[in-house]
């Protein structure tokens, strides 16, 4: 016996959610709620496991594959497991002239990662504009926006991720 | 000196609970849509926009009413129609629509209002860029407030039209900023645009007519009916009615989001102390990407351009978005345009041949020269590259689907045309010629 997906509270959650995002759409358009409705198995899963795939598709009346297309098409989707802290961080041209290409060189040093490797705790990446260009440079942390970083703020930022 | 002396989007920016309905509604919010319901005809609120010189704020500054007019009449064609507002705001350089979202919510949701009554819409969509977990939060409490309080639903303001309002999240994906993409994305699918025609106007989302119009555009109709369409089209320039929203950043001393009159020049908004407060001490303007990265570069000689619509036209740019991003004259031309054409090359959609090949092999090129491998030769490649996906000038006659392959283009032309000594002396000198300090004063990170 495997694990089951969800929780019996998961399984709620995922039920109601899913049930409120069809409502929004014509009956006959069920699959237009697929960015929401992996958005919701994101979140309480923290990625997309191949069984919450197929949940997501007989819901929605479409096939998995139509799910791994888009999933695969946007970036903030995680068809693997990501890390627990996954850290994006622009390095745009905004962002470039304000410091961002050394702030990415400072993180890989002290969380001793290099951008683009998934690991177990963090998964630091670079990302493009986050439209933060006037308050640069800029970072998410699971999908939290942090602007106008500097060292100082920095490090006070990531000696919370635990 | 063409200062703004009155704000028009940014009044009630910042004021105590202008988020939510009660703050907006004691600063006169929704009367305008109640105006509009109860005593104009739908055709007259067009009619309205048409007058006011309204201009798409997303990019390409299309006539807002003329778009509108584009639906065809309930007689022709008896399909629900839509209205899709464009919160996808991702051109590099650019950070206005999220703080419309932050700060006035409501009044991009009257503008819905107002607009979904002149299209006779009784759907909206909001999409909003998967990255804007916050403003997203803020709009989503703004929505349920405003059904709360009888502005949305079976019964809009307590008339008897009909309008439903949802956010929708996006995922991380530049292309659905494009507005047929951003419909295909909306029917749940991986964001490929459409050919055009037919236009959304007349087949837009699930094949019904819609409009897709930019935030910062709707969030203008409030301000449209309070003062007037007249108001609004004299306080612009030329055809290009009110104000506008421009992000300023990069090499000045003080970037920021800022509202600016039509008739504000280049050279204003970078030197004004209203404004960007001018260069680094001791530094003057190298380059200005005028309206997201997309947009081709200006030198320092053409600044004096208003920053109104039609004035980017005899440059051969455009106002684009507002994204502005200025780089001083230590900052090296050949790795900003390496770092513009990475994020063309990562954000092709793949679905056109000469966009979804020619953007990561021009940001190749510009690697090779950028690390001093280049040849004379890689210059004329890269113009070739560039011109086969869209020749440039004028801008528009891009051999893709959507504008994505143009967006990646511009730039590599204006850039090597504009700089070209600067990409021979990488050539020649087989280096960088600012060395391990290629992003200007401020780019170091401290």
């Amino acid at each position: 016996m495997s694990e089951p997906l969800f929780t019996a509270a998961e399984q709620k959650r995922f039920d109601d959610e899913i049930a409120v995002l069809l409502s929004h759409y014509p009956n006959d358009r069920k699959s237009a709620s697929m960015l929401p409705a992996l958005r919701v198995l994101q979140t309480i899963k923290g990625w997309l496991p191949p069984e919450g795939m197929k949940l997501v598709a007989e819901r929605l009346e479409t096939t998995v594959a139509h799910c791994y297309e888009v999933a695969t098409f946007y970036v903030m989707f995680h068809t693997e497991k990501p890390g627990k802290y996954v850290i994006d961080v622009c390095t745009n041209l905004s962002c470039a002239l304000r410091g961002a290409e050394g702030m990415l060189k400072y993180m890989e040093q002290k969380l001793n990662t290099h951008a683009g490797t998934r690991g177990e705790k963090y998964f630091l990446r670079e990302t493009e504009c986050l439209a933060s260009c006037g308050t640069a440079p800029c970072l998410q942390i699971n999908e939290d926006h942090h602007e106008n970083l500097t060292k100082q703020k920095l490090d006070a930022l990531l000696e919370k991720l635990s | 000196m063409s200062v703004l002396t009155e704000k028009v989007m940014t009044r009630d920016w910042g004021k105590p609970g202008q988020h939510a309905f009660k703050g907006y509604q004691e600063r006169g919010g929704y009367q305008q849509l109640k105006k509009v319901l109860t005593s104009m005809q739908p055709a007259q609120v067009t009619d309205e926009v048409k007058r006011s010189n309204l201009r798409g704020r997303g990019g390409a500054g299309f006539p807002t009413g003329l778009k509108w007019s584009f639906v065809p009449s309930l007689e022709k064609n008896t399909k629900p129609r839509y209205l899709a507002i464009n919160a996808d705001e991702s051109e590099p350089g650019t950070a206005k629509d999220r703080f419309i979202l932050e700060y006035d919510p409501h009044l991009l949701l009257e503008g819905i209002g107002i607009a979904c009554y002149a299209l006779g819409a009784h759907t909206c969509y909001i999409y909003a860029r998967g990255e804007f977990k916050h403003p997203s939060a803020v709009l989503d409490a703004a929505i349920a407030d405003a059904y709360a309080n009888g502005v949305f639903g079976k019964k809009l303001m307590g008339t008897d039209f009909e309008l439903d309002v949802y956010q929708v999240r996006g995922a991380g994906a530049y292309i659905c900023g494009e507005e047929t993409a951003l419909l295909e994305s909306l029917e749940g699918k991986k964001g490929w645009p459409r050919l055009k025609p037919p236009f959304p106007a007349v087949v837009g989302l699930f094949g019904c007519p819609t409009v897709v119009n930019n935030v910062e555009t709707i969030a203008a109709l409030p301000r449209i009916f309070e003062k007037g369409a007249d108001w609004f089209a004299r306080l612009g320039a030329a055809k290009s009615g009110g104000t506008r929203l421009v992000t300023l950043s990069g090499s000045v001393k003080r970037p920021g989001t800022y509202e600016v009159g039509m008739d504000t020049s280049m050279k204003e908004l970078i030197f004004d102390k209203e404004y960007g407060q001018g260069m680094p001490e001791g530094r003057s303007v190298k380059a200005v990407i005028p309206g997201g990265s997309s947009a081709p570069v200006l030198t320092a000689d053409e600044l004096e351009v208003k920053l109104e619509f039609d004035a980017f036209k005899p440059l051969q740019s455009m106002a684009g978005s507002g994204g502005v991003i200025v780089m001083d004259d230590s900052t090296c031309m050949v790795r900003s345009l390496w770092r513009v054409a990475r994020f063309y090359a990562e954000e092709s959609c793949g679905q056109c041949t000469p966009c979804r090949e020619g953007q990561p092999w021009m940001a190749r090129l510009l690697r090779k020269i950028e690390e001093g491998r280049g040849e004379l030769a890689d210059l004329d490649t890269l113009m070739q590259v560039a011109q086969s996906i869209a020749p440039w000038p004028p801008i528009g006659l891009g051999n893709t689907i959507c504008a994505l392959g143009d967006a990646g283009a511009l730039p590599v032309q204006s850039f090597v045309q504009k700089f070209r000594k600067d990409f021979e002396d990488h050539i020649t000198q087989k280096r960088c010629p600012h060395g391990d300090k290629p992003w200007g004063t401020y780019g170091e990170f401290q």
